[in-house]
This record gives C-alpha cells, structure tokens and sequence, in this order.
C-alpha cells in the first residue's frame, strides 16, 4: 500500500510538472514537484523509502528530460537519504522543522545536481543561487501544503459533513 | 535471510554505486540513444499529449464558451482594426513587389521557403535544471534528430534525441548546452551564441575585440552549424563591451518568448555538416566593412 502511494504520488507530480513547465516555462523552473513527493516519502516513510522514491523519482525525471540519466537519480538518492535518516533522528512532525527541511534538501539537491553535471562536462561549477533558493522555498511552502492537505484534510472533511447535517437537522 | 531494507547503509551505497555505474556508461556513448530512456521518453510523451490534450481543451473551454465578456466591444474593435490592416496589407504587397524587383535586378538569389510542419508544444521540461520542451509531432511526421525549430519571431531550438512516432524533444537556444553559429545583421560580424544561466539567457562568443557591434544589433543565424537556416533571427545584443581577452562581451536578448511557447515550427529540412560561413565577416574584421544584406 506504501509502495503504490509513493509511486503514485511520483507519477502524479511528475506529470504536473511536466504540464505546469508546459503552461509556463518560468513557473516550471520555480517548483521541482517530484523532488516534493521525495523528501515528503523520506519524512513520511524514513530513509530507505526516501532512497528508492528519489532513485525511482530522479530517473525517470532524468530519462524524460534529455539529460545524463542518473545525475538526478543519485541527486534525489542522496537527499531522499539525508532527509531520512534526519526525519528520523529528529522531531520534524510540526510546520517549521518541515519547512527547513523542505528547503535544506532542496538546496542541497540543486547543488549536487549543478557540481555532478560540472564534473562530468569537465566545466566550472555554476549555480544560480538566488533562483535556486526561490526554489527551495517554493518547494517548502508546496511540501507543507502536501502536508496539511494530507494530515488534515479528512478531518476537515469529516468536521463538514458533521456541520452540514447538524444544520439540516435544525432546518427539518 | 538477510533483509536489506535494514541495511540502509548498504543500499544506499548500493544504489548510489549503480548510479554512478549509469552515468559512467552514458558519457562515451554520444551516437547512440540509451533504450530506457527511448522508452521512457516514447511512453511518457504519450501520456503528456493525453494531459496536454484535456488541459488545453479545458482552457478553450473556458475561454471560448464561459469566458466571453465584453467580446461584442471586442469584436468591433478588431473588425476596425482589420479594415486598417487590410489597408496596410494591399500598401506591404506593393513593396513587396517593389523590393522583388529590385532583388532580381541585383541577381540576387530569391529566398526559398524552407518545408516546415507546425507542432503543438505538449509538455515543458520534468527536469528544472534542463531547458527543453516536448512537442507533438514525430518521426511520422518526418522529425528527425538535429532539425531547427522556429518560432514566428524567431530560432526557437534543435530536436535532440531521437523522436518518438508522435512527439519529439526540443533543446531550447537558451539552454546552457545550447549554441549556434551567427552574426550581427548590420556588420555582420561572425560569432557564436550560446545559452547562459543569466539575463538576458544568450551569449555571443568568439566575436574580436576589433569589431563593431552595438546594442540594438540584430543578430541572425549564420548557418554554418549545419541546424539552423541562415538569416533566421536569434535576437538583439543587449550588452557589447571590449573583453578582457581577444573577443568582446556581448549579451543577447532572444526575440522569441520563451516563457509562453505553445506552437512551433519543424524545419524539415536534414541537418547538414558544419560548414563555414561565406558571407559573414571574420571575427576580426574591420568595422562595418560589409553591408547588411537580405537574408537568405
């Protein structure tokens, strides 16, 4: 059940990320969904979890994309590991160790991604660093929402249903 | 037995081995296309065109059904603004005329048409550190690997890879791996454009120190790549300072939008071998030693 949840939720962001940088190329490069769903698995699961989501996630994200497949693959293994064994080291249940943790693994992601691709085209390392945390904090603040919808969500739900019979009942 | 989820220090370097494995195989092997990633391109790209497909029907949808208000103000005002452009088009057919003629008194070659097929951007990059979009048309549509793809307003990219049936991928000219022969329209002073991860997103290299390039210079494909048509528009130079070295620091601001592409142009034409360029002056030519000519 874990397992298809995870893959589920890497197909679904995959294919909205691939369909957000469709409609806009600049909101595309703002937000990496599939490294969400990655670092949501790790919190979520633990490390070994957050390992093959990344392997799996990174991959395929590398396969589609055109570049050197397993530069994004190892990139997200790695983070997906490192938030992991860190998720499960520390309390990170409440919004802002999740955030930090949100935005740490996707600045770390995006300098493996960066130095991995300049050590295999032999280049100088180059990073946007301003763009790249813009990123992170997009990410963040979509990881946290991820978070809300679904630890909150059916609750909410419920407490809806509850209110909206409870009127009807008044109303007859 | 062992249960390797619990050693999670093994499989991780494990896994991290396998993919140091994978970009290691990847990296001499530049002819040949790997099949995960044939495959994974071929499956994938149908499941976009389906998704693009629903959210683009969903969008007209929107805009052509629910989403009509003030549209007879509208209507009225573009039925104007047509009778003036149809005013403005019979004026533009004369000078046309008028510059074919003169064109066939210089001997000057005619421009030919280059064969294109238009193509539906269906998907932009899963991958944010990379700059491509996917289209949909395809090898059955006679999409090879290397053809230029072109906007209205300009050079848009290259096809990379090597297209699915139905859909192919495009490295965008801003991409960091991106490049192209070209020159300034005014001077034609000879260089190369290359992607950059700043703003403006184009670079022009490899242009001498010696040469006369200004801001508001329009720069356009010299062709001796082989990929892209010559004379076609890359954009405008931003920035042009005298370098530190041999060749001027030059920046160049695409013409075309990249940030809201949704159809392109397939240049069917084969990519050829690299050639050099006959017309284009070299990069250390004097300034304004030969005159802007049509493109061809």
């Amino acid at each position: 059940m874990k397992t298809v949840a995870v893959l589920a939720a890497l197909a679904i962001a995959l294919v909205l990320q691939a369909t957000l940088a469709g409609l806009s190329m600049a909101g595309g490069t703002r937000v990496n969904l599939v490294l969400v769903a990655v670092v949501y698995a790790a919190l979520a699961f633990g490390p070994v979890t957050g390992m093959l989501a990344g392997t799996a996630g990174g991959l395929v994200q590398d396969a589609i994309a055109g570049g050197i497949v397993g530069i994004g693959g190892l990139s997200k293994t790695l983070v997906g590991f490192l938030v992991g064994v860190l998720g499960a080291q520390f309390i990170v249940s409440t919004t802002v160790p999740r955030l930090l943790m949100f935005v740490a693994a996707s600045f770390v992601h995006e300098v493996c991604f960066q130095a991995l691709y300049a050590l295999v085209e032999t280049r100088g390392f180059r990073m946007q660093y301003s763009a790249a945390l813009i990123q992170a904090l997009v990410n963040g603040l979509v990881g946290i929402l991820a978070f809300f919808l679904v630890e909150r969500g059916p609750d909410l739900l419920q407490r809806r249903r509850s209110w909206r019979t409870a009127s009807s009942r008044r109303r007859y | 037995m062992l249960d390797i989820r619990r050693r999670t220090g093994v499989l991780f370097v494990a896994i991290s081995m396998g993919h140091l494995i994978l970009i290691s195989l990847q990296i001499p092997s530049k002819s040949g296309v790997p099949v995960f990633q044939s495959v994974t391109f071929g499956t994938f790209a149908r499941v976009q065109g389906t998704t693009a497909s629903t959210v683009y029907g969903l969008r007209h949808f929107w805009s052509n059904y629910i989403w009509l208000r003030g549209v007879r103000a509208e209507n009225d005002t573009l039925k104007r603004q047509l009778s003036d452009l149809q005013v403005q088009l019979q004026e533009q057919r004369a000078l046309a005329t008028r510059s074919e003629r003169l064109q066939q008194l210089l001997n000057l070659q005619s421009a030919t048409t280059v064969p294109t097929v238009a193509a539906e951007v269906i998907a932009g990059n899963p991958n944010p550190g990379m700059l491509t979009i996917t289209i949909g048309r395809g090898a059955a549509d006679g999409v090879q690997k290397d053809m230029a793809v072109i906007a209205p307003a300009g050079i848009v990219g290259r096809i990379i890879g090597t297209p699915a049936a139905h859909a192919a991928r495009v490295q965008l000219l801003i991409d960091r791996n991106a490049a192209a022969g070209a020159f300034t329209e005014r001077t034609r002073a000879g260089g190369m454009v290359a992607g950059a991860d700043k703003d403006p997103p184009l670079i022009m290299d490899l242009v001498s120190n010696m040469a006369d390039v200004k801001p508001g210079d329009v720069v356009v494909a010299s062709g001796v790549d082989g990929i892209y048509p010559k004379g076609f528009v890359i954009g405008r130079v931003e920035i042009s300072e005298r370098g530190s070295g041999l060749y001027r620091t030059i920046t160049v601001r695409p013409v075309v939008d990249f940030s809201s592409l949704e159809e392109v142009l397939v240049v069917l034409v084969p990519p050829r071998p690299a050639t050099p360029d006959e017309t284009a002056e070299p990069a250390a030519a004097p300034p304004a030693a030969a005159p802007a000519g049509p493109p061809k």
